[in-house]
């Protein structure tokens, strides 16, 4: 049963590992960057299993925390995985959570973006932690991040308390040999025991609970096994620390080799930046003149130090905002130890490529119809690959998962009280965000007599985080069947009345359609429309592929006008010089072309033609 | 044993196969490793940079100036990603064109072969024949068995051998 051996994996592989080895019997998540491997990752492990275990892709954060929270009050281990804004979604059950407790470990993996990568902020789970009164691992490694797993279950049960693990980008896609373990095999059998003062607590419980996680809190940060780990050559005379944690403890730590700093200042790597433990508090205050505290993102573990010989990102000493890459640590290091710091050589900055729709993308013919059909309009999106649609002018704002609708909703009334011209408003949002958090702002729409077009971007994916099926298709976490949900059902059972479905592939039947659709919104008896634009994304492995194949080319009509490349741009359209003449030409690039033949509907001097038409 | 690499090209190039390769290497020599990934904004054809650490290191990260040795597999890449490498480090380029550090051809030496996809193998065994690598031939050859798919599997070996044996 103690089988072990050495596997490379990824930080959010060793998180899903930890939860498999660790007797987690259910696991539910919703993608985002940088948490998504998470889940994916526990389905591929499951294969080895011997007791059951269920995965589930919810529709939501909250949704998901909410079923892996009922599963650990049967006395079982259940875990939840999301991405820094997605616990925003989940707050509301996070933070009565605590107040409750668990029952069985209970472990909610939040993951955070400094840089930020691939989000809409900064915010630092830690913060979220701390003001929903929860402990929080602040793991360094993908190593470190897999042993946190155990750690947190077993202080989740001995405290039946949520426990917060929150990995940063760097840790969850780094990859490195961790040790893996036969699975726990814990044989619980679900037993719910009935405590409505607890499970349904009333306000008149509350003060109560809250008392009692207060205690909670006070223990946890007694623990002496919890408390923060020096690097310190004892007896240590020296007057000045540093306290880091994260992966930016990682970085610090690689500093204090290079620049010999091990016997010159004491370090200390915190593992629970919340509660912070009391007894480190008080010694970093009798024992230390000044301290450094290097963490990411927020002031978290400077905020519980306090006082102000402490130096970090709260007294601006470290920049309040962004990454702590090495180099920038470095730089406070050096600063700290009132030294003069080399002067950083800086990397090359990429030229780079403005990222852009995939070649064959069926969002890029459906914002090519709005933008071409309403170039007055306007056009709230939502998050998701075809966010990019700004690149095509057609996407106006994007603010978080689902708000597209309900700001639609807000532009149509602003400019209907007014009683002057409404400009056509075209709302774009993807199948999985529907889902996510379109419904309530659909209905909201609808009883408010909103008059405005939504695009559902159908392609039949959750395209940007990797391919994770949404509740329409019909399709488990693990691939296997399941009931498939409609959207034209919810969209009419909403109380819809336009509701039609497209090819956006189609571009002259998309815009006709749109403009049907207004003038829907404009009638007497109108109302909020709905088109379905519906094409399988071509990277997906799943996808319904075209009926029909189109090779194209660009005749001599071309007179280099560049309207292709600006307002269609994909991929597959290249730009090329001509010997000899002032303007170049478009081309087609046969590698990326997936021959969808959209373009042809593009060149207003119809240039971009059909070379060969086949069919499959 | 402590070495820290740097493998930089164009997305497609099998900049995360050879990632993976050194990441199997380390863990048959039983060296410990931590790899990480710097995918460019753009899909296809964007710049990738991987770091690669091998031995007992905490940070995930190679530091500007601080890697052992570069392989960069677009020449392109060189002006971008140099600046990671040591001054003293070693420096393996997939280029037409000779430079200040070690080139080689091996898109062409790859297509010659009836290969392109190999390129990045041969630039491998290019490097790896310097001896500057943390392994050796035997130990990449044995990792290259176990990590090609059954169909790559030849082709691969062979551009490891054409890049090992070239001059």
């Amino acid at each position: 049963m103690n089988r072990q051996e050495q596997r490379m994996l990824m930080g959010n592989e060793a998180l899903g590992r930890g939860l498999f080895e660790n007797g987690c019997s259910l696991v539910a998540s919703y993608p985002g960057t940088p948490a998504s491997e998470v889940l994916a990752s526990v389905v591929a492990f499951s294969r080895e299993a011997e007791s059951p275990l269920h995965i589930e892709w919810s529709i939501n954060e909250k949704v998901a925390f909410e079923v892996a929270l009922a599963h650990s009050y049967t006395g079982k281990r259940a875990a939840v995985a999301m991405k820094q804004v997605g616990l925003n979604v989940a707050a509301d059950p996070f933070m009565r959570s605590a107040y409750l407790g668990v029952k069985g470990g209970f472990v909610l993996i939040s993951a955070d973006d400094p840089g930020p990568h691939s989000s809409q902020t900064e915010q630092d789970s830690r913060l979220f932690a701390h003001f929903a009164k929860v402990p929080v691992f602040d793991p360094s490694s993908p190593r470190e991040a897999k042993e946190m797993v155990k750690k947190a279950f077993e202080l989740s049960e001995r405290y039946e308390i949520p426990v917060m693990i929150r990995p940063t980008t760097r840790v969850c896609h780094a990859r490195q040999n961790v040790t893996c373990k036969q699975p726990k095999l814990l044989e619980r059998r679900a037993h719910f025991e009935k405590d409505p003062s607890r499970w349904a607590a009333t306000p008149q419980f509350i003060y109560d609970l809250h008392k009692l996680l207060n205690e909670k809190m006070d223990k946890i940060a007694a623990e002496k096994a919890l408390s923060p780990v020096p690097f310190v050559s004892l007896p240590s005379r020296n007057k000045r620390c540093v306290i880091a944690s994260g992966v930016a403890f990682a970085h610090t730590y690689e500093l204090f080799e290079e620049l010999r700093l091990f016997d010159r200042v004491d370090l200390f790597q915190v593992l629970l930046p919340h509660p912070l433990n009391r007894p480190f508090i008080d010694m970093i205050h009798a024992n230390y003149k000044q301290a450094l505290v290097i963490e990411e993102t927020y002031p978290v573990i400077e905020l519980q130090l306090g006082n102000g010989k402490i130096h970090g990102r709260k007294s601006g000493f470290v920049p309040r905002q962004g990454e702590l890459m090495p180099d920038l640590i470095h730089e406070s290091l050096e600063r700290f130890l009132g030294r003069t710091s080399r002067p950083q050589r800086t990397a090359g900055v990429s030229p780079g490529k403005r990222p852009s729709l995939c070649a064959g993308c069926p969002h890029r013919p459906a914002f090519f119809a709005i933008k071409k059909t309403f170039p007055k309009g306007i056009f709230p999106s939502d998050i998701g690959c075809y966010t990019l649609g700004m690149n095509l002018g057609a996407v106006d704002t994007c603010h978080c998962m689902g708000a597209c609708i309900s700001q639609g909703a807000g532009f149509y009334h602003s400019y209907a009280q007014d009683g002057g011209p409404i400009p056509p408003i075209v709302v774009t949002i993807g199948d999985s965000t529907f889902f996510h958090a379109g419904i309530p702002g659909l209905i909201n729409c609808v009883v408010q007599e909103s008059r405005f077009i939504i695009v559902i971007l159908d392609n039949s994916t959750t395209a940007m985080t990797g391919h994770q099926p949404s509740p329409h298709l019909g399709i488990k976490a693990d691939g296997s069947p399941t009931a498939a949900v409609s959207i034209p059902g919810i969209v009419a059972a909403s109380g819809v009345r336009f509701l039609r479905e497209c090819d956006p592939y189609d571009v002259p039947a998309f815009s006709a359609l749109l403009q049907e659709a207004d003038a829907h919104c404009r009638s007497e008896e109108g109302g909020m429309a709905v088109i379905i634009s519906k094409r399988s994304c071509p990277v997906d492995k799943r996808a319904v592929r075209p009926e029909r194949l189109y090779a194209m080319s660009v005749s001599d009509a071309c007179d280099g006008c560049r309207l292709c490349m600006k307002q269609f741009e994909c991929p597959a359209l290249e730009w090329v010089e001509v010997p000899g003449k002032k303007r170049g030409r478009a081309a087609i690039d046969k590698a990326l072309c997936i021959e969808c033949g959209v373009c042809k509907h593009v060149c207003p001097k119809g240039a971009i033609v059909v070379a060969e038409e086949k069919a499959i | 044993m402590k070495q820290q690499l740097i493998v930089s090209g164009t997305g497609g190039q099998g900049i995360l196969f050879l990632t993976r390769f050194f990441a199997e290497a380390a863990m048959m020599m039983r060296l410990e490793v931590l790899t990480s990934e710097i995918h460019g904004m753009a899909m296809r054809g964007g710049t990738v940079v991987s770091h690669v650490k091998v031995g007992p290191f905490k940070s995930p990260l190679v530091r500007e100036g601080q890697a052992d040795v570069g392989l960069i597999l677009s020449k392109q890449n060189v002006p971008l990603h140099r600046s990671l490498v040591k001054p003293d480090g070693l420096i393996f380029v997939n280029s037409d064109v000779a430079g200040d550090y070690f080139s080689i051809d091996a898109s062409k030496l790859a297509i010659d072969a009836g290969a392109p996809a190999m390129t990045n193998l041969v630039l491998l065994g290019f490097a790896m024949k310097q001896h500057g690598l943390f392994c050796e031939a035997d130990v990449a050859r044995e990792v290259l068995t176990r990590l090609s798919p059954r169909a790559h599997l030849e082709f691969n070996l062979k551009g490891f051998d054409i890049g090992y044996t070239s001059t």
